[in-house]
């Protein structure tokens, strides 16, 4: 290590300040640097643009059918080929993406809302308060969730917004459990006391000087909750309890394509490779978001 | 120990209680009765059909009724769909096939997970280890119901090595349970390796090691007891996860197993089906959850205390 001896004159070069560099352009850098995130990244964002604006500029519509032509493979005009009914399948694939994708996100949205809000009360009261409120949580980890949203869709109609309140009301309980241990580690933290010493309130506290702090975790989970939703709205959908035609989505695809495999491959593989590639962009985008956070892994 | 497993077993009942009231209530608010099939039924036979099922009676002297038959008897009740055919039949004639599939697919979970997954950390960023994190990531990214009928067209249909379908002989045993055991083996690769990973570098290997134990009995005897927790506090999701994949494996491989027929339940509004099959399921997963957090605690001599 170079270290300046006492009688040598300070040199005289111009010092430049360094600029400051805050923890998110570190964590851009790092994440930048990993390959394979940025890989997850960059086909999220093709995929996201291609579903919103393929189908208006494609010259199908994904209901048009060419009975006549009925299921055809692959070719010039119809890049992935059609389906029974002679509907182009890469605007269906698109169009079924803006559903999956729709769902995921709103979803993640609810899952998110319910999750910091509760997390972050029980953390920040503590106490007896807290060890109820995640008492609930433990129990609700126990139950069959899965079969819940079954029975909700079977018995209240496969209405769309239900699918993704349904969803969202299961997937909420790992995030207000990690909301509340961020929340727990910094309360006692002197900026803080500080916030309480000023005299603000405690929704203040929480909701301006809290949340702000813990977004790193909440980023994080919120990238490897998005593929937890789409898995199950496609579960469902292929089960037929999910999106109803002529509305479709990949898992509604990827069921006709396993009914018809067969004799026309591509209606299974297609639509099958896509949503597996979307899993695997948005794991691998967590899971990048995670090392550049620098998120401790509460999870495995 | 035994205060533990006291406790646990008393936070049991609760929570059955809720799952077995909420079900309950939630199936007889539901907008539609069993019996509004295509065929319009007149009223006379719709209302012998309810006093025939006790529907007739106010809701909470049914709910009272069910409750006691399934404490007192651990009668489900009959089915609504299947004239003459009681809940209790019903699941006994099709849990077998679900147990066999599930365990089989846990069996391949474990066999190739923790292979692969010591592999993966005792040859770390080998061949293996890129073989085990790729066949994890497969596992992980492509869903079963994906993975599935990929599996049949290969194997089935194009190679012609099994049955596309169905759950007669030894070989029909091969896709399904396959299939539902590869994420699992999947996510069982991934915490082996992190948990061996963590345990490889401790001081009582370096132990082990320093006594002149073989290499293999210092993996499999000292370094795998503690590096296998992690894949232990796994088994109460990837059990649960068994069981709802179930649901489409069987779908897809006409199994005639119990998730199908939960499906089926579902869709024909055999109530008392649906509600016995929840039930079930939900009673398995909690205790199976409780013997997992009892074993969690036995091997784990860190969690005794707290």
């Amino acid at each position: 290590m170079p270290t300046i001896l006492p009688s040598e004159p300070i040199p005289d070069v111009p010092i430049e300040l360094e600029q400051g560099s805050s923890l998110w352009r570190d964590a851009w850098h790092r994440l930048s640097k990993n390959k394979i995130a940025v890989f997850g990244g960059v086909t999220l964002i093709v995929l996201t643009i291609a579903c919103i604006f393929g189908p208006l500029i494609s010259s199908y519509s994904y209901e048009d059918q060419d009975l006549y032509l009925g299921a055809s493979a692959p070719s010039a005009e119809h890049w992935l080929g059609t389906d029974t009914l002679g509907r182009d399948l890469f605007v269906r694939l698109l169009v079924g993406g803006r559903i999956s994708i729709g769902v995921g996100l709103c979803a993640t949205l609810v899952a998110l809302t319910i999750g910091v809000i509760y997390g972050a009360t029980a953390g920040f009261f503590g106490g007896k308060i807290d060890a109820f409120m995640m008492r609930i949580v433990d129990i609700m980890y126990a139950l069959p969730f899965t079969i819940f949203v079954i029975l909700l869709m079977v018995f209240f109609g496969r209405n769309i917004v239900l699918l993704f309140v349904a969803i969202g009301a299961v997937e909420w309980l790992t995030m207000a459990r990690i909301v509340r241990g961020q929340i727990m580690s910094i309360k006692s933290m002197e900026f803080i006391e500080a916030a309480r010493s000023i005299g603000l309130g405690k929704r203040r506290i929480i909701f301006r000087h809290m949340i702000p702090n813990v977004l790193g975790p909440i980023i994080v989970y919120t990238t490897l909750t998005i593929p937890a939703v789409m898995l199950l709205e496609a579960f469902l959908s292929f089960l037929g309890l999910g999106v109803q035609p002529p509305l479709s989505s990949w898992g509604v695809l990827i069921k006709d394509g396993a009914e018809k495999m067969e004799e026309f491959w591509w209606l299974l593989l297609f639509p099958g490779s896509v949503f597996s590639l979307t899993l695997f962009s948005l794991n691998f985008l967590g899971d990048g978001l995670r090392d550049a956070l620098d998120v401790q892994s509460s999870k495995d | 120990m035994f205060r533990f497993i006291a406790r646990r077993l008393l936070q049991i009942i609760p929570v059955l209680w809720v799952i077995v009231t909420a079900t309950f209530f939630m199936i007889r608010f539901v907008p539609g009765g069993p019996f509004t099939a295509e065929k319009a039924v007149t009223p006379e036979i719709l209302r012998n059909l309810e006093a025939h099922y006790g529907l007739d009676k106010p809701l909470y002297q049914q709910y009272f009724d069910y409750m006691g038959n399934l404490l007192f008897h651990g009668d489900l009740g009959p089915s609504f769909k299947y004239a003459s055919r009681t809940v209790n039949e019903i699941i006994a004639d099709k849990l077998p096939v679900s147990i066999e599939l599930g365990a089989i697919s846990l069996g391949i979970a474990l066999f190739f997970g923790l292979i692969l997954g010591v592999i993966a950390a005792v040859k770390r960023n080998s061949f293996f280890d890129y073989l085990a994190s790729s066949v994890a990531m497969i596992g992980i990214c492509v869903p079963t119901f994906v993975l599935g009928p990929l599996l049949v067209l290969f194997f089935a249909i194009h190679l012609g090595w099994f049955n596309a379908s169905g759950w007669y002989t030894n070989i029909d045993r091969v896709l399904p349970s396959a299939t539902l055991g590869m994420v699992y083996a999947a996510y069982v690769a991934r915490l082996t390796r992190g948990g061996m990973l963590e345990v490889l570098n401790q001081d009582y290997i370096r132990t082990a090691r320093a006594k002149g134990a073989s290499e293999f009995r210092v993996i499999f005897r000292h370094a795998l007891s503690g590096g296998i927790l992690p894949v232990i506090s796994f088994l109460g999701p990837a059990i649960a996860g068994i069981l709802t994949g179930s649901f489409v494996i069987e779908t897809i491989f006409q199994i005639p197993g119990l998730g199908r027929e939960f499906v089926n339940s579902a869709f024909n509004r055999d109530y008392t089906l649906v509600l016995g099959t929840v039930i079930l399921y939900a009673s398995l997963i909690v205790i199976l959850n409780l013997i997992v957090d009892v074993v969690q605690v036995w091997l784990n001599p860190k969690l005794k205390f707290e």
